[in-house]
């Protein structure tokens, strides 16, 4: 059992606050993301699971147990950090035995772990070589090779994939959901990419200023985001949000998804038109209303309409999403 | 090269090249010009200098014969086997405590900047200065290590015992390089990724696994420099003996340089026997330092 329980946390650097009053629940296996843009705070949270840092305030649990005055190494925790970590002098093989090694595992034991670690992801034929001698996606999977050898029960990886190129970067998200899988440990993921988010996670807490903004699944937080942070942090191109009173009469803010939105000539909103994107699967028309930059996605084969051209527009009530004007949290219709 | 005087037929990468090579030796020129003035030249000198014996009457050649008799002499031998321990006694013990007062410097903690501060300052105090403080110290009269060990220090005193006259001396020359090994070391340091320590440090290492596996090997690049820079000083250092012991007693702390130097010596007012033994001394030198790479370099590793 490795749930992890965060209650109440917050951390301060020399006086500033990098997160704070977190609460959050991690259930076992579950593959856990912490999105959010750079100084969010999502990296101190990991690292407080980890044991890197203290929390000035709250409580950290593993399991059943109270972790804040517990050595890392004895919190059954294996942490990838963003940039590998990896021993530079050591052999692959030497560096994925290490932690083994610092526990006394015996040699043969460790080595035949090694080799199985090495081999579930595909690094068989490098053992020999030493860190400088492999791909940017090679050392990726050294580092997590080594986490995966000792076997713990919550894995704290961060931000892995930001040193990838964009071919590899999808094949380690399909690696990274498989290895979870396999493992049936907990995984607490560290990233400010959302598609990672939206594709790895089974839930996603969405930060931003050392506070937690929503936790859902992807879906939840991508179909009912908890405020215009998370509607326009989650989704890409992100969601237009329209001023108080321009599409629907009220003083709330309303979000519409680029893909709710409808070129219609009924509609109520008057659009400039100022750029169309033609990406082959869809096409972006995007424009201004009222001083404000609007998408629209489109299906690929639409007509697009001219630029510099006056638009009306359109969204569905289903799409629409309504958000209080002072503090910018979502409004529930009910 | 071959092909520079073929003229209109050079590729325009030869050309380039060319090019290069010519602004290349503009930039070098100024160093070019130091050097073989005040290094080449003295050198080429010295090598002929000490195939003679000079006296206030002039000098006559004896031919290059000279520098094997010198290398076999007594004198020569002795000014070896004092400076071999020397180094062995100053090196070590001097790069041992530069590494540990430069990890303990290595913390992030209020007024660790002081620390730094003093520990480095050595590197700021001329040989003339620590001797003087040293020869006080020592001193078996006035000097305070000499009165924290009682009578047993009392006669002849550190410096005048042939026991501990050579052990003397290299505490002054290890406190005196300090500065520079703490400050090397320490650049070292900063230079090791903090992830890799933090990565040691969950996967269950202690203070002391870190150490070995992480920091040793990463600053080992740093610890090959300063070794040969230390045995390099060690082969040459010449203030601490001459202002500390003069040589004595009894010659165990002639090293080579103060035979070189030859008050009291066969070399004493000829120059070219001194030359002889500076030439010796840089050929000893020259094979130690090819030695220590050719020996470490296996050892160290130098990042990706």
């Amino acid at each position: 059992m490795a749930q992890v329980r965060l209650k109440n946390i917050t951390k301060q650097f020399d006086g500033v606050t990098a997160v704070e009053g977190i609460d959050l629940d991690i259930a076992d296996r579950e593959f856990m993301i912490l999105l959010g843009p750079s100084g969010c705070g999502k990296s101190t949270l990991l690292r407080m699971i980890a044991g890197l840092e203290d929390p000035t305030e709250g409580e950290v649990w593993i399991g059943d147990v109270l972790v804040n005055d517990v050595l890392p190494k004895e919190r059954d925790v294996a942490m990838v950090f963003q940039s590998y970590a990896l021993y530079p002098h050591k052999t692959v093989r030497a560096n994925i035995e290490f932690p083994l090694k610092v526990r006394k595992v015996p040699k043969p034991e460790r080595a035949a772990a090694a080799s199985a670690a090495a081999e579930a992801l595909g690094l068989g034929e490098y053992l020999g070589r030493k860190p400088g001698q492999l791909s940017g996606g090679q050392r990726q999977r050294v580092a997590l090779a080594r986490a995966i050898v000792r076997k713990p029960a919550v894995f704290c990886i961060d931000e892995q994939l930001s040193n990838l190129d964009a071919k590899l970067r999808g094949e380690t998200r399909a690696e990274l959901i498989a290895l979870h899988q396999r493992l049936e440990s907990t995984f607490v993921y560290v990233t400010h990419d959302q598609v990672e988010a939206m594709t790895m996670g089974s839930r996603i807490a969405v930060m931003s200023r050392g506070h937690i903004e929503q936790v859902g699944t992807p879906q939840e937080v991508y179909a009912k985001p908890a405020s215009v942070f998370v509607a326009q942090f989650v989704g890409m191109p992100p969601m237009n949000i329209l001023p108080a009173g321009s599409i629907e009469p009220g003083m709330h803010l309303v979000g519409v998804r680029p893909e709710h939105l409808r070129i219609n000539d009924d509609g109520p909103l008057s659009m400039r038109v100022t750029l169309v994107e033609q990406l082959g699967h869809e096409l972006l028309v995007t424009g201004l209303v009222d001083g404000r930059r609007i998408v629209i996605r489109q299906v690929a084969d639409a007509i697009p309409p001219t630029i510099g051209s006056d638009v009306r527009i359109d969204a569905s009530n289903d799409g629409r999403h309504r958000f209080d004007p002072v503090t910018e949290k979502r409004i529930d219709e009910s | 090269m071959t092909d520079a005087g073929k003229g209109s037929r050079l590729t325009g990468r030869q050309r380039n090249r060319l090019r290069d090579s010519g602004l290349a030796l503009l930039m070098l020129g100024p160093s070019i010009v130091i050097l073989a003035a005040f290094v080449i030249y003295p050198l080429i000198r010295a090598v002929f200098l000490g195939a003679q014996r000079c006296s206030v009457q002039g000098c006559r050649d004896t031919g290059w014969g000279q520098y094997v008799d010198a290398f076999r002499s007594n004198e020569f031998q002795d000014s070896l086997v004092v400076t071999a321990k020397y180094a062995l006694i100053t090196v070590p013990i001097g790069l041992v405590l530069g590494i540990a007062l430069a990890v303990l410097a290595d913390k992030y903690i209020r007024g660790v900047g002081i620390f730094r501060t003093i520990f480095s300052s050595t590197i700021a105090t001329s040989v003339v200065v620590a001797s003087v403080m040293w020869f006080f110290l020592l001193n078996q009269d006035v000097g305070i290590i000499a009165s924290w060990l009682g009578g047993t220090a009392k006669t002849p005193g550190f410096l005048n015992d042939p026991d501990t006259a050579l052990w003397a001396v290299s505490a002054s020359s290890i406190w005196a390089n300090l500065g520079f090994t703490f400050i090397v070391v320490t650049a070292g340091l900063q230079s090791v990724p903090k992830d890799l320590y933090e990565s040691a440090y969950v996967d269950g290492a202690n203070g002391f696994g870190r150490f070995t596996n992480v920091t040793l090997p990463l600053i080992s690049p740093t610890l090959l420099f300063a070794t040969v820079v230390l045995t390099t000083r060690a082969f040459q250092s010449f203030g601490e003996v001459d202002l500390l012991t003069s040589g004595g007693p009894r010659g165990t702390t002639t090293t080579i340089t103060y035979l070189a130097y030859g008050k009291g010596f066969a070399t004493s007012g000829d120059d070219g026997l001194r030359a002889t033994v500076s030439i010796l001394l840089f050929l000893v030198l020259l094979v130690l330092a090819l030695a220590q790479f050719r020996g470490l370099a296996k050892r160290v590793h130098y990042g990706n």
